[in-house]
């Protein structure tokens, strides 16, 4: 830590740049995605195209809304490493029992069960007070094993994918992608309802000073069942929208998101001790990695190389946030 | 007597249950011998390493991410040396580099002062990116006497090679260092760094150390991973997410400051033996993962309860 003058000068240019990132995160990471799109439009010409806008749109959505769920947990220092699976559970679930009972039928089962991980999370976070690291992952596990089991009762019965996913994953209106029907209402109900509702609030209040809130009223394992159940019914949504994408259901089909959607969260200025973030940041985040992944691929390097750079770059962006924000 | 008893009270609770569950593995299957056993802690071999790496890392007040991904990148280090320097400069060259990936990791959570969890896990993408520009698909080799070093009992029928190993390991790198300055430092950084930083500790210094020494733990399981398959391998194993079950299931608080590697090593032993009775007992294997989940989640429950009411009582 940098020590402040209690004088009462001017701060230095550097402090005010800090002082305007910290109020305004998604400034500089607009302008990171941006140059990183000059950069790719420079490296091959013509590359950026509606085709090309279309197909980066669609793929951060799914990590956008995966991310949310790590970003909203975060927010109460908490992180939430049974979304990806929650999310495979979703689709799996809703594609096995569209074709026996249904589309309404399998997407409320998908969902039924997604709540019901979020609800044994909060419980644990909440009530038991174990550590939201190890009780997602605990719930994670449990929620593969059941996966698995239920997998070899209805491997027979087949699969079938629900007429309107496929139109929200794949289809697209003009140039842009339909799963922007589902996201900017749902980016909409999360930015909004952070600012204005009491819970939006609460999350950051119980993030900032638990105890502080508990003397002030608040019973937090409420909160906490609340935000799990939430979180845990997005990443659900989150997978149905993704099989719709992804057309073939699979015991691990979100699974490869999960660090991309903690890294998101991060990268969009959400701290990981609670209190703090933005979900305009986090939808940032999401579409710098999604670029990032197309810029690397472009790049003729070794497979193992370009995990090299992804890596470095998250550090990179995460450590530049943190050096300015916290001169404050 | 009661301060010893306070202070290993976890680890042996660990141990009767791991008792237990041995009597009862002999119980469903009555020919369960040497042979079961020793299969039991080769297996159980790189599990036990990435559990050491990642308790020493809470100890210091960290989370390594980044665990499975080193123990990957070493075992494909060691198995491209072995095939040009032999045996035991390819281990030393291995466990430097094991120390130096754990340095680099814990060096840069000191420096940039971005969170543990946000450094390993862009760490994780490094290593594994790392073991791939190595060694692109599995391949190496080990030479034999390796091989058969972990393979068989020591002296007397029912005392595995691999458990051996695994002790000795732990213990000859762990044990003087817990006694030492260096050992008291890194709990006192666990516990509270701000206050150990006022009472003269280099707290800085003592991260990046610990991170090291799990790096060298890592490189240790990545060793024991190719002496078990007998080449290399760049993708990491689920060696992230079963370490970080051992670690909490054997006592270990996060946060630091608690436990030792007596405890999750017990444990690591303890979610292997559940494997097997699950699957002596002819149980669908995909419940073994319903079952560790639920183990691990309870554990850590009943922990919690127990720690409230004793802090009610005093």
């Amino acid at each position: 830590m940098t020590t402040t003058s209690l004088e009462n000068t001017k701060p230095p240019a550097r402090v005010r740049l800090g002082r305007f990132l910290g109020d305004y995160p998604v400034v500089p990471l607009i302008l990171l995605l941006l140059i990183m799109v000059g950069v790719l439009e420079t490296m091959r010409p013509g590359i950026v195209s509606t085709f090309w806008l279309q197909n980066t749109i669609k793929f951060s959505i799914p990590l956008a809304m995966l991310a949310a769920c790590q970003m909203l947990t975060m927010l109460t220092g908490g992180i939430d490493l049974s979304a990806a699976i929650v999310a495979t559970v979703a689709a799996f679930v809703v594609a096995t029992v569209t074709p026996q009972y249904g589309a309404t039928a399998g997407v409320l089962i998908a969902l039924g069960a997604a709540a019901l991980v979020g609800l044994v999370n909060g419980i644990g976070v909440g009530v038991a007070r174990v550590h939201p690291l190890i009780m997602t992952l605990g719930t994670g596990l449990i929620a593969t094993g059941c996966l698995q089991v239920y997998q070899r009762f209805v491997i027979s019965s087949g699969s079938d994918i629900p007429n309107f996913l496929e139109w929200l994953g794949t289809g697209r209106t003009s140039f842009l992608p339909n799963g922007l029907y589902l996201f900017v209402p749902f980016a909409l109900i999360i930015l909004l309802g952070l600012k204005y509702t009491g819970f939006g609030r609460l999350l950051y209040a119980v993030g900032s000073n638990e105890h502080a809130t508990k003397l002030s009223g608040v019973r937090s394992w409420q909160v906490f069942i609340a935000l799990y159940l939430l979180t845990a019914v997005i990443a659900g949504i989150t997978g149905l929208l993704y099989v719709g994408m992804i057309r073939v259901p699979s015991l691990s089909l979100a699974n490869p998101l999960l660090l991309p959607s903690v890294a998101a969260a991060v990268i969009g200025g959400t701290s990981i001790f609670g209190g703090r973030g933005s979900y305009s940041g986090t939808i940032v985040g999401a579409l710098i990695l999604t670029v990032l992944g197309t810029l690397l691929t472009l790049l003729q390097m070794p497979e193992g190389a370009r995990r090299i750079l992804f890596g470095l770059i998250i550090l990179a962006v995460t450590t530049l946030y943190v050096r300015f924000t916290t001169n404050r | 007597m009661r301060q010893l008893a306070q202070r290993h009270g976890w680890s042996a609770g660990l141990l009767v249950l791991l008792l237990l569950l041995l009597a009862l593995t002999k119980f469903i299957q009555p020919s369960f011998g040497a042979v079961g056993l020793e299969n039991l802690t080769r297996a159980a071999l790189p599990f036990a390493f990435a559990t050491a790496a990642m308790a020493v890392v809470v100890i210091v007040g960290g989370i390594d991410l980044s665990v499975a991904s080193m123990m990957a990148a070493c075992s494909v280090t060691v198995a491209v040396l072995m095939e040009t320097l032999g045996g035991i400069p390819a281990i030393l060259i291995t466990l430097g580099v094991g120390a130096t990936m754990g340095a680099v990791n814990g060096g840069l959570v000191v420096l940039t002062r971005v969170p543990d969890i946000v450094v390993t896990l862009a760490m994780l993408y490094v290593w594994e990116g790392t073991a791939l520009l190595i060694l692109n698909s599995p391949g190496g080799s080990m030479v034999g006497w390796m091989q058969s070093s972990i393979a068989g009992s020591f002296i007397i029928d029912g005392f595995p090679k691999a458990l051996i190993l695994t002790t000795i390991c732990v213990a000859v790198l762990w044990v003087p260092i817990k006694r030492s300055k260096l050992g008291l430092s890194i709990y006192a950084t666990g516990s509270d760094e701000n206050a150990a930083f006022r009472s003269g500790v280099a707290t800085g210094r003592t991260r990046v150390t610990a991170y090291a020494l799990g790096g060298v733990f890592a490189a240790m399981g990545g060793i024991s991973l190719a002496m078990l398959t007998g080449i290399g391998e760049p993708v990491a194993g689920p060696y992230l997410m079963a370490s970080v079950a051992a670690v909490v299931l054997g006592g270990v608080v996060l946060g630091g400051g608690r436990g030792g590697l007596l405890g999750p090593i017990i444990a690591v032993f303890i979610l292997r033996i559940v494997r097997t009775i699950l699957t002596l007992a002819a149980v669908d294997p995909n419940v073994t993962t319903i079952v560790e989940g639920t183990i691990m989640v309870g554990v850590v429950m009943m922990g919690a309860l127990l720690t409230m009411r004793g802090r009610k009582a005093t």
